[in-house]
């Protein structure tokens, strides 16, 4: 278990309140400046040292990120960081935490990383149902602006940088890095086509960099404590300290912050008061959101809960938000609640999405009364398959892949439901 | 220069090119709905993957994909082949099967593609999708349940026609593409979204269920419905023209065509004439060809005898007019119905010098007294793309018009031209190639031309490589005629001053006809329109559909074009009227066939002989410069209704009716 020593969200429960003063007195905004005097190389270095991954999901090391921005911007062309709170991913709800009651760790973070990238000015693009969590973070903004932490010589630094919080209108694709530049843009929100990348041409056609929001607010403390001290916990290639999202059907569905790497078993025990009906009533889990594939219950329990550990079992961390089903799920209707999510949340750009989500829910939903032929789950497969690696983001892959882990782990349920349903392979012969 | 490697085939392709443009290259077929060459590069419809190594294991859009160095491209390679079928189906799940009853069968993409690159039968046993028509206007018919979503239209709108008036709604499968408030597109270019569409979501409306296209027979044709020359395919079916289509030629009108182009069709059936008319106790009576020309010779006009050519005449019946009038002793010639008299002593001070293509490279850019998205549209998409490509910057003097592009307006006072304000002055003197361009509403003011040629030297203009003095006619006839001489000093005036006693006019119907009333008026024309209404004796000839000719537009662009169809009754080629004409009147004209007339014309006037720009050197004569202070008038009142095919055309009445003036159709449409 992480000692609380180590913790980087010390007000992760809204113990204390989140404004200014409480966040300095947690040691926020304290000789900001200082760790800006290093350089800004220096600061990607120690980034790129402490080995912090992207925590929006996809795991790209930050530090790497952050350096393919150009080095002197041109005064026409300013560099941009955009920060991705638009947090939707099904079960995902550590930022929504970490605005609430943190949210100066994220305004720091963004003072540093926009500093460290040589960007101009920080866009927060806020998920458009987090209302209050958006108040919270207009008034944390003012606050420092007020308190000349931000604006014209932020913090003393002598650095200009601007931080604007930009309310989306509640559309999953906005969390789509390129889908959100249009987004700010004021257009529809669509990913673009890449290359080119957003380092290169991003929001306004400017280097830009989109980050999560953990990615960034936990930039000022590494630097504080040193990239040593981070890349101290967890194993090679998946280091530091992560915020983990459970919910579901254990005793205490939580979000707390761990050691990468923590067994899941170790996490659930830990934090969670167990499993409902205890261990032997797992049926399966969903370990990084939705998008991630399902695995079963033998496969997870001892897994370790990092990038790695759960790349090996066929799924992903994703953004560790761990969804439980015990036995009493079906899951098949779990599965099938999923793919409505995605078909209703498809931009509708490209072809491979827009009409192969619809069609997979409604296999899908077929599949769960038993309302179909035993043949009609490999046309699924081959459906998932025509979808994932064809569309222009990956959202084709994460409506994809929870079909396909079902499949792969749950078959025999799936036909024993066309079986019991009965006459369905006559009536189809 | 990348090499790159294409099936096996190594081939070096130019620097920015896509993987796409490399396969087409190397000679394979690239499958595509919403790649575009003209249109920006969406990558949304995902046909077009091919395997690319190095690169992520997965099948890459070739599209929207760089061609790099060592790049080893497989476009038929059992993962393409399945990725393509993979796209094909969902294409098709959601897809209509009305083939049967779609316009666009016989010339559809999708149908296309779905029997080369799709698999055999549907998976899909779920429930299609359908999706409510939009309004589009008076020329798109939508059938939005065919719609593919490839967004070519929404990009064109934007892109080129400069209207942001198309785009999508809603998102996932839910999406539809519609116009803004489903309004009619308030363009004049909203036809080319027809021809754009890869599937039956956009057909064209006056076209429904018209025809097939294998039923029509496909003729060669250039459009005179204004003075850009566009380039068109004229489809036929027995003897009525059902559609004209644009063709392909980058130096003129790229691929698009006006909607005038290709929708006054219908007019070239309706209030036609198809035979002779004499004029008898003041009234129009039908007659024969022998009465007609028995009429004409019994004014013994002698050789006072005029020939005024309308907007749609084209160089040999020009030329066969003034080869009788010649013959006749007369001289008498014009080709400026409305009374311009600009000075025409050098054919380079009153031509498109910089030449349509060029004019997308202009980098500032002055228009004086020209609407130019109605007096020349495809002109008026060059300057765009000038301005929303390469940022060109654009002033205006005269009547206040949305060009689709941002311009300053400096007022609308044409003795502006003569005293520019600093600002313009230098910018155009700045400028690497700048471009003036004068409309015929800036002619008509006495010292405009002299004061534009003159400024076209004080800034520079001309020079080696590029000639940015411009003037664009909005009369398709216009240059030819002045190539053939018909031109009269002090323009129509002359000939009104003159007081002939037979006047032949070559579909001239905008012609102020109270000044004639002591000339025994001959109209030679297809359209009963204002002129026919004024003549003695009206000669019923072919319109441009349907006779050989040759044309020469703004530009000096030498062009011919084919007989699609015949003319309607007793109508006659143009030339074989005057031929016959001169044999009753007892002359010769010196030609008994078309083949003889067109060689003779081109005797008379080699330039017309050779197909291309025709070279009038540059001379810029010494003019008046001293605009006098008053307001540029626009030319045209109304685009769709501008001459008599236009205004015999329901369609163009009706775009002219609700784009124009307001009428209010989009409920009668559901």
């Amino acid at each position: 278990m992480l000692a609380d020593k180590d913790r980087i969200f010390t007000n992760l429960y809204g113990f204390q309140p989140w404004n200014l003063k409480s966040a300095q007195a947690r040691g926020d905004w304290d000789k900001t400046k200082d760790l800006m005097s290093r350089g800004q190389d220096a600061i990607i270095e120690e980034i790129k040292a402490s080995g912090l991954r992207g925590r929006g999901g996809a795991g790209f090391p930050t530090g790497l990120k952050w350096s393919f921005m150009p080095k002197e911007p041109r005064a026409d062309r300013p560099s941009f960081l955009v920060i991705n709170a638009d947090e939707s991913e099904p079960g995902s709800c550590k930022d929504r935490e970490i605005i609430r009651h943190d949210p100066h760790k994220l305004i720091e973070g963004a003072l540093i990383a926009g500093y460290a990238m040589r960007a101009r000015a920080a866009y927060i693009y806020i998920r458009g149902e987090f209302i209050r969590e958006a108040e919270t973070l207009f008034a944390a903004v003012q606050e420092a602006y007020d308190a000349g932490l931000l604006g014209k010589n932020a913090a003393k630094s002598g650095y200009d940088f601007d931080v604007f919080v930009h309310r989306g209108a509640g559309a999953y694709i906005c969390g789509e890095e390129t889908a959100m530049i249009e987004s700010l843009e004021g257009k529809k929100g669509q990913p673009r086509l890449k290359p080119p990348f957003p380092a290169g041409a991003g929001l306004y056609g400017c280097p830009t960099t989109v980050n999560n929001v953990e990615s960034i607010a936990v930039v000022p403390t590494i630097l504080r404590r040193g990239a040593v001290w981070f890349s101290s916990f967890g194993r090679e290639n998946n280091k530091g300290t992560k915020l983990f999202q459970i919910s579901g059907h254990v005793n205490k569905p939580c979000v707390v912050e761990e050691e990468m790497g923590i067994t899941f078993r170790e996490l659930i025990d830990t934090h969670c008061g167990g499993i409902r009906g205890g261990w032997d009533n797992l049926l399966a889990v969903i370990p990084g959101g939705s998008s991630v594939p399902l695995v079963p219950a033998a496969q997870i329990m001892d897994a370790p809960m990092d990038f790695d550990g759960l790349k090996d079992l066929g799924s992903g961390l994703g953004t560790a938000a761990a969804i439980v089903m015990d036995k009493s799920t079906d899951v098949v209707q779990a599965i099938s609640r999923i793919s409505y999510f995605y078909k209703h949340e498809s931009c509708g750009q490209c072809t491979p999405c827009r009409e192969g989500t619809g069609w997979m829910w409604r296999v899908m939903e077929r599949l769960r009364t038993g309302d179909a032929d035993i043949s009609e789950i490999d046309t699924l497969f081959d459906v998932t398959k025509q979808v994932e690696g064809h569309t222009i983001c990956a959202l084709g892959d994460a409506a994809a892949w929870p079909i396909q882990g079902l499949i792969r782990h749950f078959r025999p349920e799936i036909e024993r439901r066309i079986r019991e349903n009965g006459g369905a392979l006559e009536a189809a012969e | 220069m990348p090499k790159v490697t294409v099936d096996g085939v190594e081939l070096d392709v130019p620097q920015g090119a896509t993987v796409l443009q490399a396969c087409e290259m190397a000679g394979k077929e690239i499958p595509r709905f919403c790649y575009h060459e003209r249109l920006s590069i969406a990558g949304n419809c995902r046909m077009c993957l091919v395997e690319v190594s190095p690169g992520p294991p997965k099948p890459q859009a070739s599209c929207a994909l760089p061609a790099a160095e060592g790049q080893v491209i497989k476009t038929d390679s059992p993962m393409v082949k399945k990725a393509r079928e993979g796209v094909m189906e969902f294409l098709l799940i959601n897809h209509p099967l009305d083939c049967p009853i779609c316009d666009q069968g016989g010339e559809c993409d999708l149908q296309d593609q779905s029997i080369a690159y799709g698999r055999g039968a549907s998976r899909f046993d779920e429930n299609k999708r359908a999706v409510t028509e939009k309004y589009m206007g008076p020329i798109v018919k939508t059938v939005m349940t065919r719609c593919i979503q490839c967004t070519r239209c929404v990009r064109f709108a934007e892109e080129v026609a400069g209207v942001e008036d198309i785009g999508a709604i809603y998102r996932g499968e839910n999406m539809q593409i519609t116009s803004y408030l489903e309004r009619a597109v308030a363009s004049e270019l909203s036809g080319n979204v027809v021809d754009l569409c890869p599937v039956g979501a956009l057909t064209s409306k006056p076209y429904a269920f018209e025809a097939r296209p294998w039923e029509l027979t496909k003729t060669l044709g250039i459009d005179m419905m204004d003075a850009v020359g566009t380039n068109v395919r004229i489809d036929s079916r027995g003897r009525q023209v059902l559609r004209v289509l644009p063709r392909v030629n980058d130096d003129v009108n790229e691929e698009w065509a006006s909607d005038k182009t290709r929708h006054h069709v219908d007019g070239l059936i309706r209030r036609r004439l198809d035979r002779p008319f004499v004029r008898k106790d003041g009234e129009l009576v039908e007659a024969s060809w022998a009465e007609a020309f028995e009429a004409i010779k019994a004014v013994n006009a002698g050789s006072s005898v005029a020939a005024i050519a309308g907007d749609m005449a084209d160089c040999e019946t020009m030329f066969a007019a003034k080869a009788l009038v010649t013959a006749l002793g007369g001289h008498l010639l014009e080709g400026r119905q409305t009374g311009l008299d600009y000075d025409v002593t050098s054919l380079s001070a009153v031509n498109f010098n910089t030449t349509i293509a060029e004019a997308e490279n202009a980098d500032v850019i002055l228009l004086v007294g020209t609407n130019l998205r109605w007096e020349a549209p495809l002109i008026n998409t060059r300057v765009r793309k000038a301005v929303w490509k390469k940022g060109a910057k654009v002033f205006g003097i005269g009547p206040e018009v949305d060009l689709t592009y941002k311009a300053g307006w400096l007022g609308d006072d044409a003795s502006l031209v003569a005293k520019l304000p600093r600002h313009v002055t230098d910018a155009l003197k700045a400028a690497e190639r700048p471009m003036l361009i004068f409309g015929g509403g800036a002619l008509s003011v006495p010292g405009v031309h002299g004061a534009g040629l003159a400024l076209a030297k004080a800034v520079n203009a001309v020079k080696d490589g590029w000639n940015g003095f411009n003037v664009v006619h909005f009369s398709a006839a216009r240059m030819g005629a002045l190539m053939l001489g018909y031109a009269q000093p002090g323009g129509i005036r002359d000939i009104i001053a003159a007081k002939p006693r037979l006047a032949f006019f070559l579909g001239a119907d905008e012609v102020d006809f109270s000044a004639f009333t002591e000339t025994f008026k001959v109209y030679v024309g297809h359209h009963g329109d204002k002129g026919a209404h004024a003549a003695d004796v009206i000669l019923p000839a072919a319109a441009w559909t349907e006779k050989d000719f040759t044309t020469v537009n703004t530009e000096g662009r030498v062009q011919r074009s084919e007989k699609a169809v015949f003319a309607p009754g007793d109508a006659r080629e143009d030339w074989s009227i005057f031929r016959a004409l001169a044999d009753a009147l007892g002359v010769h004209v010196g030609f008994d066939s078309f083949a003889e007339c067109r060689a003779a014309m081109i005797a008379a006037v080699p330039a017309l002989g050779i197909e291309g720009i025709a070279d009038y050197g540059w001379t810029a004569p010494n003019l008046p410069a001293k605009p006098e202070a008053r307001a540029i008038p626009s030319p045209i009142k109304d685009f769709y209704l501008t001459n008599a095919i236009c205004r015999a055309s329901p369609t163009m009445q009706r775009c002219s009716e609700e784009l124009l003036h307001g009428v209010d159709y989009a409920e009668a449409a559901e």
